[in-house]
């Protein structure tokens, strides 16, 4: 057993965890938690596709696209976010 | 079998596991964010295993440490905004259990099939490793991850800047003339933190900028830490957003696109390629690049977490154009 093998499986599981909560939450703000996990679990398959044994050093192409893939993760839920915030003004205007 | 750090490895993945499903069925959102920051860090650590501490910290500050902090601020807004109704409130129309049973058996189908692709897969095909390490010597950097951020995918990363761009634009227009929610007052013992924080993330910060040349770090890392400050100062309210101030966030906004595609425009001018840097010049463009484009992402990240452009007019008044 490797570390990529026990890692993959586990970025699949927490990618699976997070569609199954971005399908199925009730909230907006788990929602879009979901989401994030979902982005989480493809960056371990990236990280896992990049690893080598020990000696040799990992791929660094990979590394480089999940660094780009986190930075345009946050921005797209602060975005969401934004929109939540919004959303919840609004609705907290009409019912008053 | 007997290694420990296989041990260790289990140990993490089922934690790692077990917090996701923690963070989506727990009920009190607060307690939800609590268990995504752990989930990240622990995340964070598998890829340390990974041996790829780039993206470790990559995510640490910015995917658990920012997200968290962006998270927070919204729950503590929708708190605020409903009132004294409950903010985990359930739609008017209740999804029927019918529907969550299938969306949970088609998400169950797809993980399964993706478990299957990613066990069939065949083991360590041949990456872009050979490439990098042959192309190193021309980049200008010893690190190959920032070799290849900054220099053969730098097209990739001055997107990657846009994106953030783009998100600041986006915020500042959707929260136009939203009212804000009262921040929380944060107490003594917070202020006496942030004075004694502050100088040592300004440090570590740079201090990982600048080492992202030849070790681990670089401006994302090193920006997000910085945005950090940014954070800290908000939240003390050591520094107040002014209406005044908007035209130096908006330079330091399009600080590095602006830098990054100028230094492109002016390799491509001199009869090479876009990004194909001076074997000469190449570490010092870089870090030019570097260093303006984590200006930018410090101050981005710290605005997308401020939210609401600041504008000069009290909370009463809504300015609906």
């Amino acid at each position: 057993m490797t570390p990529d093998l026990i890692y993959g499986v586990t970025g699949i599981a927490v990618f699976g965890i997070g569609l199954v909560g971005a399908l199925c939450a009730q909230e907006r703000l788990r929602r879009v938690l979901a989401l994030k996990l979902c982005s989480v679990g493809a960056g371990f398959l990236l990280v896992v596709g990049a690893w080598r044994e020990p000696p040799d050093t990992p791929d660094p192409v990979p590394h480089a696209l999940v660094i780009t893939g986190i930075v345009v993760m946050v921005s797209a839920t602060a975005v969401a976010l934004a929109l939540i915030r919004r959303l919840q003004t609004l609705e907290a205007e009409d019912d008053a | 079998m007997t290694d420990p750090l296989v041990i260790f490895d289990l140990l993490l993945a089922l934690a790692i596991v077990a917090l996701a499903i923690a963070a989506l069925s727990v009920r009190d959102l607060y307690a939800m964010i609590v268990l995504f920051v752990i989930f990240g860090l622990l995340s964070a650590l598998a890829w340390v295993r990974l041996s790829a501490p780039d993206v470790a910290l990559a995510e640490a500050a910015i995917g658990t440490g920012v997200t968290g902090a962006l998270l927070l601020k919204t729950l503590h807004h929708l708190r605020f905004a409903s009132g004294q109704r409950s903010a985990c409130m359930t739609p008017a129309i209740p999804v029927p259990t019918g529907v969550m049973l299938a969306n949970a058996a088609f998400c169950g189908l797809i993980t399964l099939g993706l478990a299957v692709a990613f066990l069939g897969a065949p083991a360590a095909g041949p990456g872009f490793d050979a490439l990098v390490a042959g192309a190193m010597p021309a980049s200008g950097v010893d690190h190959p991850v920032t070799g290849v951020l900054l220099n053969f995918r730098a097209y990739d990363t001055l997107m990657e800047v846009v994106v953030l761009l783009a998100a600041v634009v986006a915020v500042w227009q959707i929260e136009r003339g939203l009212s804000d929610a009262p921040s929380p007052e944060m107490g003594e013992v917070w202020q006496g933190f942030a004075r004694l924080a502050l100088p040592a993330i300004v440090v570590v910060g740079t201090y990982l900028l600048w080492v992202g040349a030849e070790a681990p770090g670089g401006a994302f890392q090193g920006g997000a830490v910085l945005a950090a400050v940014g954070l800290l100062l908000l939240l003390t309210r050591a520094y107040v957003p002014q209406p005044h101030h908007r035209g130096i966030a908006r330079g330091a906004f399009v600080l590095g696109t602006g830098v990054f595609a100028l230094v492109a425009l002016l390799v491509a001018g001199g009869g090479r390629v876009a990004f194909e840097y001076p074997l000469d010049h190449a570490k010092t463009l870089i870090l030019l690049i570097e260093g303006m484009v984590t200006i930018s992402i410090a101050v981005t990240l710290a605005a997308l977490f401020h939210g609401r452009e600041p504008v000069a007019l009290r909370k009463e008044v809504r300015h609906d154009t």
